[in-house]
């Protein structure tokens, strides 16, 4: 756009101070228009820029000597401080094992740095302020729009370019094109599919399961070790994993899903659904550690109200009462692990869970069915 | 400079001579000095707000590039032998293994790693103040619509930049954070399942997700981001910079110093001290200290960890979402709890990328504005921007509701719905007062315009009473007071079929809900006629009554 006035309409505002022809309403103003922009008749006229203040630096040839000496000395100090840095590479070297030379080697490389930037950093900002021209500047301003004549002339070319391509006349050309060219990008889109492999478990039926199966045994989190009844003392409470999840192929994944709390109340304080009293043995009952809002870890118990606290969004459930919210944002209970106890008093699984654990997915309601 | 120096300079000079002349004969690298080298730039401090987010991701872009040499995006499993004994042996992802050796094997690699995750989070906080002056001062008004369009979506490829680079070091705190991420994911209607088995190639946490956050990452994000940002700085050019209202300042010039010398001087030395004061905070200050957190592991968690800030919002929506809000029906999970917030955090996201067209559509004002409004003079827009303000600041702070609750001795349930209600109510008390407030402040602008300040200087009347002498303003200060834009509610008319239409009325009701408390700017025969009557009455006119030439110009 504007090709050659950037340089031209500068003028140096500060010594012609009121001389200066400010416009006030001036094109783009009477051009456009204000809508509800009330513009009143009688409002005051810019005064224009009032008289320049010369600083101590302009009217004193010693303070200005002392803000050069100051910039150089800050620019020399950047210089050291840079050399210092480097030194410090090697002056302060990481020694095995030490994690105190580490601390070492970060604050002195810190150190130098910081000096190197924060001294270049104020040199330069003092050297314009206190030694370059600081008197303002007017730049005229230009409507954003291009001129009537600049607008004119585009719109010719594209009439032009219309007419010698017929791209308005010839429609079944210009739809075929634009069919082409919606079509084209598809083949792309549809690559990410195998973001996850076509040939791998359908993403209803992997969330629907988890290691647990009939016989596993309850072992501690992360030992491994096999968990005994009668080690689960009233008021305990046990961080459990499946039994064989240290050789699983995906452990991670494997144990996002079967992570369970086992805790062990007085009988009479659970209130047990009718069809889930053979699921809990002697007042242990084991739930998914899994929070059905967005699945972090429900690690926090305690212990007298029989309350667990998920740490993320601080939805509580109630032990007592088969692991209902009740508060927070997540919507279903904690699933349960129907348990019981083998020949040798370790506590095994029943079956897998016999509902998906962890947050909810849209395709959840019709595994409940099946 | 002595006369010694002399020949040096000249040297050096004609040295630069040619080699100008070099690049200028293959590139007319003139034009460009010329149309560019002395453009005027205005100053304010909140001008600088942008110049903090330009500077701190050009450090993040030099700081990532240093991490990308020894990070090694593997989900693999692997046995940690680095130099911190604590966690030696213990198994975890390469990814993980590879950002503790960047941390305590390699020379001032935590030092960059601490540069980098500071920048981050000052980039944002940075972005984000600068927005709000943009919005507050209302200089997203024509012709900057589109750039403040383009800022927003930087702003939230910044937050994405961050969350992306956060997940990285696959550390505890990281991993469940992408645990969050796909239940939320996986609450999506019709899609969730899927998008989460795409994104992470199978079942959380899968192997795929570090690989494939990493290239969004350091390279598509930083693209895209590098392509916008080059973009809104041609539209700060092409538009140039607003202005605060001010004596010789029009709507039609810029007044501030050309880029050379003085804007180069100050702008490249603000890029160092922006730069140094990053690094002195990298040099006393851990951020992000994985090595406490430990690799990721989907049964454990501290409570009381925190996201980085920018995330809390988003956090704090999740965690005020009341019980229950699931059903099923039609054989499909319907997770509202989900949906709520996502619906919230959607809105917070739009409605401020949009309202500069909302704006100008009750308006329907086509100037262009190159003058920054103070906030008090459009009441209306600072107490729907405090408003927006209020609701995020509690978002904010519910992101940390289990620390507010222990800190204060409070109950969480008593945190939570304390913040349920603020975010509700918050809001709207936060509009209703700052409206109030940019009110009264314009009706004192109005006053001192009128009658001057009260100089403290009681004298006596020949009558024998006392009255405390005003000091008129100057033309100069006067000019600040009385110089900003007036607008007065749509009157509703039939349009030429003479019918009224609903959007007519709809803008009608906006346009008086926007402007009709208004106070006009004083105008000179306001002022000659205040100094004629001398401090006789002339009490502030008050909102309604007082605009002068307010149904002159109806649409
Ligand atoms: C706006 C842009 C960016 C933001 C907000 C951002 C933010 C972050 C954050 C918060 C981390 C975690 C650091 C930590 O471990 O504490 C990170 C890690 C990382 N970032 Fe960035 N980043 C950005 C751009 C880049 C770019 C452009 C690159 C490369 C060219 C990069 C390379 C890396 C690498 C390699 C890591 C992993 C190493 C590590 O975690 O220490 N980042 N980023
Ligand atoms: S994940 Fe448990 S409350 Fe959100």
């Amino acid at each position: 756009m504007a090709d050659d006035h950037g340089a031209r309409d500068v003028v140096s505002a500060g010594h012609s101070a009121r001389s200066v022809a400010v416009p006030v309403s001036a094109s783009t103003e009477t051009q456009a228009s204000p809508g509800l922009g009330v513009v009143a008749p009688d409002r005051f006229e810019n005064p224009g820029i009032p008289p320049h203040q010369p600083r101590v630096t302009d009217l004193d040839p010693k303070k200005e000597k002392r803000a050069e000496r100051t910039v150089y000395i800050l620019f020399y100090l950047s210089l050291a401080g840079s050399v210092f840095a480097i030194g410090a590479y090697f002056g302060f070297p990481i020694e095995e094992n030490n994690i105190a030379s580490t601390r070492m080697n970060n604050l002195m490389l810190g150190l130098g740095m910081s000096l190197a930037l924060l001294a270049i950093g104020v040199a330069a900002v003092h050297w314009g302020k206190a030694l370059m021209p600081e008197e303002e500047m007017i730049d005229q301003r230009h409507p954003v729009t291009g001129s009537p004549a600049t607008r004119a002339r585009a719109v010719e070319i594209f009439d032009q370019a219309n007419k010698e391509s017929g791209f308005g006349r010839r429609s079944l050309l210009r739809n075929s094109l634009i069919g082409a060219l919606v079509a084209f990008p598809l083949p792309a889109i549809v690559l990410f599919r195998d973001l996850y492999p076509g040939n791998q478990e359908d993403p209803v039926s992997a969330l629907s399961r988890t290691m647990w199966k009939e016989g596993v045994r309850l072992t501690r989190d992360p030992s491994g070790t096999p968990i005994r009844a009668s080690e689960v003392t009233l008021g305990s409470a046990f961080h459990v994993i499946p039994e064989g999840l240290e050789e699983s192929e995906h452990y991670l994944e494997e144990k996002a899903k079967a992570a369970v709390l086992l805790m062990r109340l007085r009988p009479d304080e659970l209130n047990e659904i009718e069809e889930r009293k053979t699921w809990s043995y002697d007042g242990i009952v084991a739930y998914s550690k899994i929070c059905t809002h967005v699945g972090c870890p429900v690690a926090l118990y305690e212990q007298i109200t029989h309350h667990l606290l998920c740490p993320c969004h601080q939805s509580q459930f109630d032990v007592t009462n088969h692991c209902e919210v009740i508060f927070g944002p997540a919507a279903r209970p904690l699933p349960q692990l129907p348990i019981a106890v083998d020949d040798e008093g370790y506590l095994i699984a029943q079956s897998d869970f016999t509902e998906p654990v962890g947050p909810s997915f849209w395709e959840r309601a019709s595994v409940n069915d099946n | 400079m002595s006369t010694t120096t002399e020949p040096k300079r000249t040297r050096a000079s004609s040295y630069t001579a040619a080699a100008s002349n070099y690049i200028d004969e293959r590139t007319t690298i003139s034009a460009v000095v010329k149309e560019f080298g002395r453009k005027i730039f205005p100053d304010h401090w909140s001008f600088m707000l942008g110049e903090v987010a330009l500077y701190s991701f050009v450090v993040i872009l030099v700081t990532g590039t240093f991490l990308t040499f020894f990070y090694d995006p593997s989900m693999a499993e692997t046995h940690y032998e680095g130099s911190y004994v604590p966690l030696k042996g213990v198994e975890m992802s390469v990814a993980m293994a590879s950002t503790l050796d960047i941390s305590f094997d390699i020379r001032g690699g935590l030092l960059v790693r601490q540069i980098h995750h500071w920048a981050a989070l000052l980039f944002i906080a940075a972005m984000g103040l600068h927005m709000l002056r943009v919005f507050f001062t209302g200089t997203f008004r024509k012709p900057r619509e589109l750039n403040w369009v383009i800022g927003f979506v930087l702003f939230i490829l910044g937050m994405g930049e961050g969350f992306t680079g956060y997940s990285l070091p696959d550390d505890l705190l990281s991993g469940n954070g992408l645990r969050i991420i796909e239940g939320l994911v996986m609450g999506i209607p019709v899609i969730g399942t899927w998008i989460s088995f795409l994104l992470f190639g199978g079942e959380f946490p899968g192997t795929a997700i570090v690989g494939r956050l990493y290239t969004l990452h350091i390279l598509l994000l930083p693209a895209v981001l590098v392509a916008l940002l080059a973009l809104h700085l041609v539209f700060v050019v092409v538009h140039k910079h607003t202005q605060f209202a001010g004596p010789g300042r029009t709507n039609e010039n810029v007044l501030g110093v050309p880029i050379l010398p003085t804007f180069a001087a100050k702008a490249g030395g603000f890029f160092f001290i922006v730069f140094g004061v990053i690094v002195v905070m990298a040099t006393f200050f851990a951020i992000n200290p994985i090595w406490v957190y430990g690799p990721y592991d989907p049964s454990p968690v501290s409570a009381g960890t925190q996201p980085d800030w920018y995330i809390g919002f988003a956090d704090g929506a999740l965690r005020l979402i009341p019980p229950g809000l699931e059903i099923e029906f039609l054989n499909r999970t319907w997770s509202f709890n989900i949906l709520i917030p996502m619906v919230a955090l959607g809105a917070i996201i739009v409605l401020p990328m949009i309202y500069p067209f909302i704006e100008h559509w009750i308006t329907r004002d086509n100037r262009e504005h190159h003058i920054a409004d103070r906030p008090r003079n459009a009441p209306t827009r600072t107490g729907i921007g405090a408003a927006g303000v209020t609701f995020y600041g509690v978002l904010w702070a519910a992101a940390s509701s289990d620390l507010i609750a222990t800190h204060f001795d409070l109950a969480m349930e008593h945190v939570i719905h304390f913040l349920q209600a603020a975010a509700i109510l918050g809001p709207v008390v936060a509009y209703l007062i700052t409206k109030r407030v940019c009110l009264a402040l314009m009706k004192k602008d109005r006053e001192i315009a009128l009658h001057g300040i009260e100089s403290g200087r009681i004298v006596k009347l020949p009558g024998g009473e006392f009255i405390e002498v005003h000091e008129q303003l100057d033309d100069y200060d006067r000019w600040k007071l009385v110089s900003y834009n007036d607008y007065a509610p749509l009157m509703i008319r039939p349009n030429s079929r003479g019918k009224i239409t609903a959007a007519t009325r709809v803008r009608a009701g906006l346009s008086r809900w926007f402007f009709e408390d208004r106070i006009a700017p004083v105008t000179r025969r306001e002022v000659e006629l205040s100094h004629g009557e001398h401090h006789a009455a002339a009490a502030i006119e008050g909102e309604h009554q007082s605009a002068i030439g307010a149904d002159s110009n109806r649409h």
